[in-house]
């Protein structure tokens, strides 16, 4: 099969779901003339032209509400932020008006919208640049949140999101724009809400996301060396999540350990928690244990960061202790 | 009629301190910078790191109208500010390298560079952030009761942002002592400000709120310093805010990593021909402020204050990783979730 970039992946579903509907259009910061901050949206201004692909200033309130105006009046906007991060000063546009539209107004309005962008950490940018996003919007009903974490699964996901008829979150990371992976050439879409088992075993569960799939793969991989079989499963969105593949693994393999990079407190791997004691008490041969950055936002030096961000190998330390090894 | 050119005779209208800092400071910021950009081509500094060569006027002649108790806060091209202000350049390179001897300890980075003892409250990496936080400091301090102000620079970009329009209306509101700069230096990242805006005067988004609002040539150090002078006045007679358009121009890429397609060369050259060190310089050297020994001796000191910054940053220990629980919260026992 092919092999193409994450980013590459991401512009074929914009485009594929552009030439589709006339409806579909893309805005954010740099993404016309710039072809996009990450080259995510490379070539599309001379695909589609300044109507459908439209550069905005730095004013993200406004362009995250503009967005929201067009979806409940016909249109279906990707909304591009150069990363989550700036977000923020657009968020009363996504929580209060996008995720809360239909049923303030009765089931009158939908808001067909994609919010799409970087979020969490890449590399040293300090603390501004560096925050997970994913359980602060998951919070939040109404929204749906994909976090995908390869090329394949960008592209199907992304169509799907395009697709919804409800406001998702679309998160991505500029570490993983580069990352190469297996995209078939034919027409897919991927279900929101649907987890992925990305490698089977039966010794242990450990759960993830985003660009932490790639700890978590690194450390299944270890662990096989030493004879331990871990299934990685891939939640792929965090709202709605998908508790049945996660208990279905946890009854099968009596323990877990769920690897996030956003901070602890009130985070998707508390919510998994909540579900396994809630859902598969019995089955626990261990109690499950959670790797998150730690609780303090991420500072610059490498040192910091070594010592905040979830790794591999605080991934290893969790499982053996899930091992009682 | 004799024609205006660079040919002129450039008059000095301000002390031989005056014209030695400008020049020293500005040579100081530019040098440093140069050397950040090539030990940001070797990775020794990582991340974004925004230089802001070609607008060194904009710091340093605001620098020289305002006292050592007022305070400044700008965006993320913060090196130059922190440098012009008397911060010892090595920290400043070790904050690059993220070191612990840095003006944060190696937690901010080339974007949040901080030094309380000379009243620099922040490189702050949220576009337009700091300009709400500009008026709020000059708040404070109308509210002790001081005659001390704040000033506060931003980008052209981040004109755009709402927060920046709501602090410019509370600011003349409220009478706040701040002086907002806009650093115009034609473009935010790849968009020009005509791709911003119809309002490419920017200086007049500031009379929509009444603001004493005026465009400044930042390539000059001298018309910097006039016209921060003026508004420091009105601030300290209590008659608010003034909003400065300083027009000048970033000679290198937005960050590291930049292109550059979306200007010409003739473009940078045409600016670099007015470039704010050399401008100074011959002001110097036409009215003999300074001797030509003076004027060498300023440059060796400046090549070597950043030889010496380079050799601390590079000898400086990383911080302990468990140190980034350290100041992030005032309260010494707060109970961090650990697991
Ligand atoms: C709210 C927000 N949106 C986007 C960004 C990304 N970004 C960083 S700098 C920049 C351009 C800012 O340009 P300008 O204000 O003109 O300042 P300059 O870089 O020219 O000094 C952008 C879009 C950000 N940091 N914050
Ligand atoms: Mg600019």
């Amino acid at each position: 099969m092919r092999v193409i970039q994450y980013r590459e992946a991401l512009r074929e579903a914009m485009s594929e779901e552009m030439r589709r509907d006339k409806n579909v259009f893309l805005m954010g910061e740099e993404v016309a003339e710039y072809n996009g901050a990450y080259k995510v949206s490379q070539g599309m201004l001379d695909e589609f032209g300044p109507d459908r692909v439209i550069d905005t200033p730095i004013a993200e309130l406004g362009f995250a509400g503009l967005g929201v105006g067009a979806a409940m009046n016909g249109l279906r906007p990707i909304i591009e932020f150069m990363t989550f991060n700036f977000s923020l000063v657009a968020i009363d546009q996504i929580v209060n008006s996008a995720a809360k539209m239909l049923a303030m107004s009765g089931g009158a309005y939908n808001v067909p919208i994609v919010f799409r962008g970087a979020t969490g950490n890449a590399g040293q940018l300090g603390a501004t640049h560096s925050s997970n996003f994913e359980n602060w919007f998951a919070n939040t009903p109404g929204l749906k949140v994909v976090v995908p974490s390869n090329p394949y699964d960008a592209k199907g996901l992304l169509k799907a999101s395009i697709r919804d008829n409800d406001p998702v979150i679309y998160m991505e990371s500029e570490l993983m724009y580069g990352d190469k992976g297996e995209v078939p050439e034919a027409e897919y879409l991927l279900p929101i809400g649907v987890a992925d088992i990305k490698r089977k075993g039966k010794d242990v569960t450990i759960v993830s996301f985003g660009k932490m799939m790639k700890v978590a793969l690194e450390a299944a991989e270890e662990l096989a060396k030493d004879g331990i079989e871990a299934e990685v499963i891939d939640l792929r969105t965090v709202r709605p999540i998908d508790y049945a593949a996660v208990v279905e693994s946890v009854k099968k393999t009596n323990r877990c350990v769920v690897v996030e990079e956003a901070n602890p407190l009130a985070a998707i791997s508390s919510e998994i928690t909540y579900h396994l004691q809630r859902n598969a008490f019995d089955y626990l041969d261990a109690p499950v244990i959670r790797v998150n950055s730690m609780d303090i936002p991420l500072s610059y030096a490498p040192t910091y960061i070594d010592a905040t961000l979830p790794n591999v190998k605080r991934t290893l330390d969790a499982v053996k202790q899930v091992m009682y090894k | 009629m004799a024609k205006k050119s660079t040919a002129t005779k450039a008059k000095a209208k301000y002390s031989k301190e005056t014209y030695a800092y400008w020049y020293e400071s500005m040579l100081l910021m530019r040098r440093f910078e140069e050397k950040a950009g090539q030990l940001y081509g070797q990775q020794k500094i990582r991340g974004f790191c925004h230089l802001y060569i070609g607008q060194e006027a904009c710091a340093s002649g605001a620098i020289t109208a305002l006292t050592k108790d007022d305070k400044w806060i700008t965006a993320y091209r913060d090196h130059a500010h922190p440098l012009g202000l008397g911060t010892d350049p090595g920290a400043v390179m070790a904050e690059l390298f993220g070191k612990v001897t840095g003006t944060t300890k190696g937690k901010g980075g080339s974007m949040h560079i901080f030094d309380k003892e000379r009243n620099f409250m922040g490189g702050h990496g949220i576009v337009g952030a700091q300009v709400p936080m500009g008026l709020g400091i000059g708040f404070a301090e109308k509210y002790q009761g001081t005659k001390n102000l704040c000033i506060c620079h931003m980008g052209d970009g981040a004109v755009r942002q709402g927060a920046v329009h709501e602090a410019l209306n509370l600011a003349m509101l409220y009478k706040t002592p701040v002086i907002f700069v806009i650093e115009n230096n034609g473009y935010a990242m790849g968009t020009s400000v005509a791709r911003t805006s119809n309002v490419t005067e920017l200086y007049t988004i500031g009379e929509a709120y009444d603001m004493p609002s005026f465009p400044v040539d930042g390539m000059s150090v001298e018309a910097v310093h006039e016209a921060v002078a003026e508004a420091a006045e009105r601030a300290r007679k209590g008659d608010g805010p003034t909003l400065l358009e300083f027009r000048t121009y970033r000679y290198k890429g937005h960050s590291m990593s930049d292109p550059q397609k979306y200007r010409t060369r003739e473009e940078v050259e045409e600016y670099k021909g007015r470039d704010p060190i050399e401008q100074v310089k011959k002001t110097i050297m036409d009215n003999k402020i300074l001797t030509e020994d003076e004027i060498t001796a300023i440059d060796k000191k400046v090549k070597k204050q950043v030889e010496d910054a380079v050799k601390f940053a590079e000898e400086s220990p990383w911080p302990d990783g468990q140190d980034a629980f350290k100041d992030v919260y005032k309260q010494e026992d707060y109970p961090f979730v650990m697991e």
